[in-house]
């Protein structure tokens, strides 16, 4: 699929209430739900049998659509699969109703059944309806998305993100892609290309070649730019890159010598990010374009890694201005900062959660590094993950679900990307092809 | 018994002899009679071989410091006074981190250590003009470690001297 392909496609997806369900009242007296909350919760389960091909066309694609919808919910860690093999009945019919004795039967909680079609000229057009087994009701109304048949796993995610969000009462975040740092070679003599690629690892793709060191790609808060660290010119700079078209230019920082660590702010006009001159590190941010250069930070220690919050008016950042590296927040014009890392170890690369509530930061203590959050005044800190090397985390467009890089020891030792969900629970390693480091989670597409 | 210790020495030995040579220039010199300078080679004192061999090309930092100790000083003050004996030559100053932290912190600590070491060249009378800094944060280590003993080595400055002018 061409990347231009996958960006048009936003615009001919289009979400249609399926009619001649107005008969089917919902007659729920208690909706089926999730309250996520901090405690251990028994995954809910589901059954996702295959959808219903309308013509012949949609064979295929009518199997592979109901899988990336289950693996989508499954990976979650909140909903629990049941096989197909456990199925009584299934479903012939996408308008036949609903056996619910059946798939009480096997405690099915929630029931997805889909329809697939493929029309002649490409068109892909799935419907989708979620059944609540115990109130024996639809959940929502059925909707019906369309597209193109290469976009087929993008509208498997959407389907996801509507069954998600109706039992959870949050936005999913299925419908997204992360951009990344590829890795090939030993650790000592090591090539890294950008890339980008769903969010569960499918479509890769490369937006630039081994030739030059590149770092820390950050996508912009529209999705259709990334900020990224390069060793073009020998010396590290930042360059913008447009996805739609691949194109890159260095951005035009105030001189030193080198800038580094960009981030967007919440409006995409705007970049945070460190500049190196004389070898003192500090926080500048400015336009994209390169306009209304400020410098925010200026004290002899290294200032890095900065991030604006949710609402654009603050911005966490590192210092190791106490003597070794902590996590402040300061107004988003500077001014002065309040420390809120307080525990034992050094903090890096903060990130502010979407949702507001929340910094995640890398820590290093003891030997070991940690994948951690903290509430913004930097209390209740929770650790979720230990490795010898956890770096870099990002949030899911949904503040649900941070992906970060884990590197593995040793010679042979090699970076690969994980999530893990908020809770501390559901770990598990993102499956692509070869190393991988730096991720940058796009929001909902 | 005595054999199998014989066998884990020469490994040894091989294993030290690859890192005291990594990164290095070729000894074209090797095969020179004594005396005989061979231009170019480490025998030849105007040489960037010579330079990188027998002064040293690079200095080692303690954890999170850019602080100069003797050691560094001596090895510095020599680079200073080759540099401005051989006055067609510039240097770049690369600075490295280990890999005990995160990326752009490591690269911040590189260019500390970069610009420590400039300074101290400026210090001692080589033109500001003739030396850049860059850093590499942890992203070129010359050993793969999991001790304090290999983390130290990769805790490193390195003065490349090259023969072309320096561009922005």
């Amino acid at each position: 699929m061409s990347l231009h392909k996958i960006l048009t496609l936003g615009r001919m997806l289009t979400f249609v209430a399926l009619s001649g369900l107005a008969g089917l009242a919902p007659a729920i007296a208690e909706p089926l739900r999730i309250e996520i909350t901090e405690g251990v919760i028994e995954p809910l389960p589901f059954a996702v049998p295959d959808f219903q091909a309308q013509n012949a066309a949609a064979t295929e694609m009518s199997r592979n659509i109901a899988r990336v919808v289950a693996a989508d919910l499954a990976g979650t860690g909140l909903f629990r699969e049941i096989p197909s093999t456990a199925f009584i009945s299934t479903i012939t019919n996408f308008s036949s109703p609903v056996q619910y004795a059946d798939w009480r039967a096997i405690n099915a909680q929630a029931l997805i059944s889909g329809a697939v079609s493929v029309a002649e000229d490409g068109k892909l057009t799935v419907g989708f309806r979620v059944f609540d087994i115990f109130s024996q009701g639809q959940l929502g109304e059925g909707l019906q998305l369309a597209g193109s048949t290469e976009s087929w796993r993008r509208i498997a995610h959407k389907v996801a993100d509507a069954v998600y969000s109706r039992i959870t009462g949050e936005s999913g975040y299925f419908d997204s892609r992360v951009v990344f740092v590829n890795e090939t070679g030993p650790k000592n003599a090591r090539l890294k290309r950008l890339a980008i690629m769903d969010y569960d690892g499918a479509n890769l793709q490369f937006l630039t070649d081994s030739s030059t060191l590149v770092l820390s790609p950050r996508f912009s808060p529209t999705g259709d730019r990334v900020l990224y660290t390069s060793y073009e010119t020998g010396f590290p700079q930042i360059f913008l890159l447009q996805i739609a078209n691949v194109g890159r230019a260095a951005l035009p920082t105030p001189s030193g010598n080198m800038s580094f660590a960009p981030r967007f702010s919440p409006d995409g006009n705007q970049v945070v990010f460190s500049l190196e001159q004389g070898g003192n590190t500090d926080i500048y941010r400015m336009d994209v374009s390169g306009g209304n250069p400020q410098r925010l930070t200026s004290a002899p220690s290294i200032e890095t890694g900065p991030s604006f919050s949710p609402d654009g008016s603050q911005i966490v950042f590192t210092s190791d201005r106490s003597g070794s590296p902590q996590l402040y927040v300061m107004g988003a014009n500077g001014g002065e900062a309040q420390r809120i890392s307080s525990g034992p170890g050094r903090y890096n690369t903060p990130v502010w959660s979407p949702r507001g509530d929340l910094i995640v930061f890398t820590k290093q203590n003891a030997g070991r590094f940690h994948i951690g959050v903290m509430r913004t005044d930097g209390s209740e800190e929770r650790l979720l993950t230990a490795s010898f090397l956890d770096e870099g985390p990002t949030w899911s467009p949904n503040g649900r679900v941070i992906m970060f890089t884990r590197e593995s020891q040793g010679a042979a030792g090699s970076s690969a990307l994980y999530m893990v969900d908020i809770t501390g629970r559901n770990l598990r390693r993102v499956t692509n092809q070869g190393a991988a480091s730096d991720p940058s989670w796009s929001p909902l597409q | 018994m005595k054999h199998i210790t014989k066998v884990a020495f020469v490994v040894l030995a091989l294993g030290a002899s690859a890192c005291t040579n990594a990164g290095r220039f070729d000894n074209a010199g090797g095969g020179a009679g004594a005396g005989a300078v061979v231009p170019g080679s480490v025998s030849d004192p105007t040489s960037p071989a010579y330079f990188q061999q027998t002064i040293g090309d690079r200095i080692l930092f303690e954890v999170d410091q850019a602080t100069l100790n003797d050691a560094a000083r001596d090895v510095l003050a020599q680079q200073a006074t080759w540099l401005m004996a051989n006055g067609a030559f510039t240097a770049i100053i690369e600075g490295h981190a280990d890999e005990q932290g995160t990326r752009e912190y490591n690269l911040a600590l590189g260019a500390r250590r970069a610009s420590a070491v400039q300074n101290y060249l400026i210090e001692r009378g080589v033109a500001a003009s003739r030396l850049r800094t860059v850093s590499y944060g942890k992203e070129r280590p010359i050993e793969i470690c999991s001790d304090e003993a290999c983390y130290s080595l990769n805790r490193r400055s390195v003065t490349v001297i090259s023969a072309a002018g320096l561009t922005s």
